[in-house]
């Protein structure tokens, strides 16, 4: 069997993942606290790939990165990054794609806060970032959970926006959906049954594991 | 010595309320906003912490401007020196009693000062407890003992104690009194309650719709100056009855019932909940030898 879609994919939404843990942090932070007029802008921009359809997302990725206009070209001259139908390109579009999973939990985890806590460590001379990462995120934990888990299952599953702006190209951006969908039209549905059953079973442990986990059934288990 | 001379527009549910204060607080005396919610009490303890700016004036405090207006003088909360003590104490939910306090903790400060604070209110047996296994009474300790780990020369204190029954308020306004007087605070306290003001502070400004309408030592402020009694305590009125020709009026003072008789005359502009004062002359009282 070829495991080569499978790594690809689970690659693609661990650095997904990661990086998105580090963006989505300061941007939730703001939009939970913040009385911007701004703020209904970037909410609404943060929440679109929630209801465009993926393929919109990719055409206009496909689009601005291409190197046939300004914006890839110099990307590609000045960075050497080459965007369309590669790996890097497909991070950041998943990036985009994933983002409202992971903002929106850690959003709603830091304004059910009390905005004393955060007074209080400042009264108390701590700087904004120590405030965060000491009082705030210890105190979100099951958000910031969910959040980890939520971008990276749905990472795992994109579909419409990896086939446009990846392409298909074995061992660089054909991740296991795409695998599935080309294993179908080559009527090889061993194959495809291979793939589609290892992402049900990975999708399924990790979201059982993060119920259990926010529940409490594990430490009601452990005691 | 803490001026503050400052107004501000603020956005209250009744709608906007206009905020204008001037007043100046002596240096280690412990004063209390008294007033009706939505005065302004808890509006005039963020702006002396940073945490509301004002639309104009100025604080100053000891001879340092915290805000100037004019000067563009703003403070961070983080660069004045205050502790304050939250209405609802803002216990770190994710650290220990002592990590609390720690967390308080300056570069380069001694970390004798936690074992001395954990001390000074007892909560020597609760340190490795987190804040969500504690008592009412025992969070508003940390919270105390937390606002002073960084030695502040003023204390804020809002409703510490409106939420503790009326057992644990009496010790907790012994810890507020002891905390005051060993580090030299100047203390500024929100409060309701007469006795509690009675009992703890040196001076009291009434605040109404965002002004101060009347300031003065607690007697003079909450006592009339004709009552000539020998003995007199604050309290709560629980309950009136009549009985045959008189009418008996049940007062809480302190933690303590007492029945008093009054006349038609006297009981008709009493309510239940009325704030009264109990004064006695002299002459009626008896003793008796207890210990």
């Amino acid at each position: 069997m070829n495991w080569e879609p499978l790594i690809l994919t689970f690659k693609l939404a661990a650095i997904t993942t990661i990086i998105l843990l580090f963006i989505s942090i300061p941007i939730s932070h703001w939009l939970a606290h913040s009385k911007s007029r701004l703020k209904p802008v970037l909410e609404a921009l943060v929440s679109m790939p929630l209801v465009l359809p993926p393929t919109v997302l990719g055409f206009y990725f496909l689009l601005a990165f291409s190197p046939n206009n300004a914006f890839g070209q110099w990307l590609n001259e000045s960075l050497g990054f080459k965007l369309v139908f590669s790996f890097p390109g497909l991070i950041i579009a998943s990036i985009i794609y994933s983002l409202p999973f992971m903002v929106h939990p850690i959003q709603s985890g830091l304004a059910s806060l009390p905005v004393s806590l955060a007074e209080a460590a400042s009264v108390m001379g701590k700087s904004r970032f120590t405030t965060i990462t000491k009082v705030l995120l210890p105190n979100i934990k099951p958000s910031i959970l969910t959040g980890i888990v939520l971008a990276f299952a749905h990472t795992v599953g994109e579909f419409g926006v990896v086939l446009m702006i990846g392409g298909n190209i074995p061992g660089k951006t054909k991740v296991a959906s795409i695998a599935i969908y080309d294993e179908v039209e080559a009527m090889n549905y061993g194959a495809a049954n291979f793939y589609s059953l290892v992402l049900f079973a990975i999708t399924f442990s990790i979201l059982l594991l993060v119920y259990l986990i926010n529940g409490g059934y594990l430490k009601r288990f452990w005691k | 010595m803490i001026s503050l001379d400052i107004h501000k527009t603020l956005h209250a549910a009744k709608g906007d309320m206009k905020f204008q204060l001037d007043i100046q607080i002596q240096e280690g005396h412990l004063v209390t906003l008294f007033g009706e919610s939505g005065a302004g009490k808890t509006s005039t303890l963020r702006m002396i912490a940073g945490l509301l700016k004002p639309d104009g004036g100025k604080i100053s405090v000891h001879g340092d401007t915290w805000f100037d207006a004019e000067k563009r003088t703003n403070l961070k909360p983080q660069q004045r020196r205050i502790g304050y003590v939250f209405q609802d104490y803002a216990l770190f939910p994710n650290m220990t009693v002592r990590g609390n306090l720690e967390f308080g903790l300056g570069k380069n400060q001694e970390r004798c000062i936690i074992d001395e604070l954990i001390e000074m209110v007892e909560l020597g047996d609760l340190q490795h407890r987190k804040p969500d296994t504690l008592s009412g009474g025992q969070k508003q300790r940390v919270a105390l003992a937390r606002a002073l780990v960084q030695r502040p020369d003023i204390l804020l204190l809002d409703e510490p104690l409106s939420a503790l029954d009326m057992k644990i308020r009496l010790k907790l306004q012994d810890y507020i009194l002891a905390v005051h007087r060993k580090y030299g605070l100047t203390t500024i306290l929100v409060s309701h309650d007469i006795a509690e003001i009675h009992k703890l502070s040196d001076w009291v400004f009434v605040l109404e719709n965002g002004r101060v309408t009347k300031q003065g030592s607690p007697s003079q402020i909450f006592i009339q100056d004709n009552i000539s009694g020998k003995f007199k305590f604050t309290g709560e009125i629980l309950h009136i009855a009549k009985e045959d020709v008189v009418y008996v009026v049940t007062v809480l003072i302190h933690n303590e019932v007492v029945k008093v008789i009054a006349q038609e005359s006297e009981v008709n502009d009493l309510r239940i909940g009325d704030k009264v004062i109990v004064a006695s002359k002299a002459f009626n009282p008896m003793i008796y030898k207890v210990g």
